[in-house]
């Protein structure tokens, strides 16, 4: 899967996820900020956002501070589970 | 202050059947779809963050939203409006949701709703509500008990303006009587248990 379609399915995972009712993919712009603005998630969104990259990657966060990168958009959760299934692969 | 200095000025009546405010059916959802999304279509809820909630939330969020309809609350301060709820099955629906969850990877926003009283908690965010609150579980709904407690507030608490009640979700049915109760604003309807009895005899 490259970087466009892993963007495209990420959103559809994060609107069923957290309950995002009336949203789309087309909606979340691929570097909107998750938090705060952007989507406004909460603290509770960012836990499922944890659980979603364990359930659907098997990616486990090494520690609470990297999410604050990881989670920044989705182009960035993009890129960090391309980085890791990367590094599983080698 | 005497107890006849205390009113209800409102109430709402939801089943899976009809919502009622006061007499007066306000809405009959339709049988087919989800309930809950057709209610805050056609009751104009308008607040997204309805459906991240547990069916008890989004019963009593809904409750709330028909009850204070023109309700003015910047007659009152935050902390002088309470709320003061009860119901018999507690959270179990969030429960279950969880403990299913649980087997696999337990969701933290299922776990939220794990704690019936966080249906007051809210209805308090999304009104600014600060006042002293309360929820009891109990077979039935108590109306001589929610008379005693709402007025003990009213009196010793600095409450003037309280939601009382019932909100109930188990196996898919739904219930809820809320009471919106303010003091010192006449309008008829003695605050008391006959007059909470009969806020829904109809339905």
């Amino acid at each position: 899967m490259d970087k466009k379609e892993l963007i495209y399915q990420l959103k559809q995972q994060i609107i069923k996820q957290l309950n995002l009712a009336g949203k789309t993919p087309e909606d979340i712009r691929d570097d909107d900020p998750l938090f705060v603005e952007g989507l406004g998630l909460d603290s509770i969104d960012a836990l499922e956002l944890i659980v979603l990259l364990q359930q659907e990657y098997n990616i486990k966060l090494k520690s609470a501070e990297e999410g604050q990168t990881i989670f920044r958009s989705v182009a960035t959760m993009a890129d960090y589970i391309l980085e890791q299934q990367a590094g599983a692969a080698n | 202050m005497e107890q006849q200095d205390i009113y209800i000025s409102g109430s709402v009546c939801i089943s899976r059947k009809e919502v009622r405010s006061g007499d007066a059916i306000v809405l009959e959802p339709g049988h087919d779809g989800n309930f809950f999304s057709d209610i805050y279509e056609k009751l104009d809820i308008n607040y997204p963050k309805f459906f991240k909630m547990d069916a008890l939330c989004k019963l009593g969020i809904a409750a709330a939203h028909v009850l204070l309809d023109g309700f003015d609350k910047s007659m009152y301060q935050p902390g002088e409006i309470g709320i003061v709820l009860s119901n018999r099955s507690g959270s179990i629906e969030a429960d279950i949701n969880y403990y299913e969850s649980s087997k696999t990877f337990p969701s933290p926003s299922l776990f939220v709703y794990t704690l019936p009283n966080i249906v007051i908690g809210e209805i308090s965010i999304r009104y600014g509500f600060k006042g002293e609150n309360a929820f009891f579980i109990s077979e039935e709904f108590d109306p001589e008990w929610t008379v005693f407690y709402v007025n003990n507030l009213m009196q010793h608490q600095g409450i003037k303006a309280c939601i009382c009640g019932w909100v109930d979700v188990e196996d898919g049915a739904l219930d809820a009587r809320f009471f919106l109760v303010e003091k010192g604003k006449e309008n008829g309807i003695n605050f008391t248990a006959d007059s909470l009895k009969q806020g829904c005899a109809a339905g």
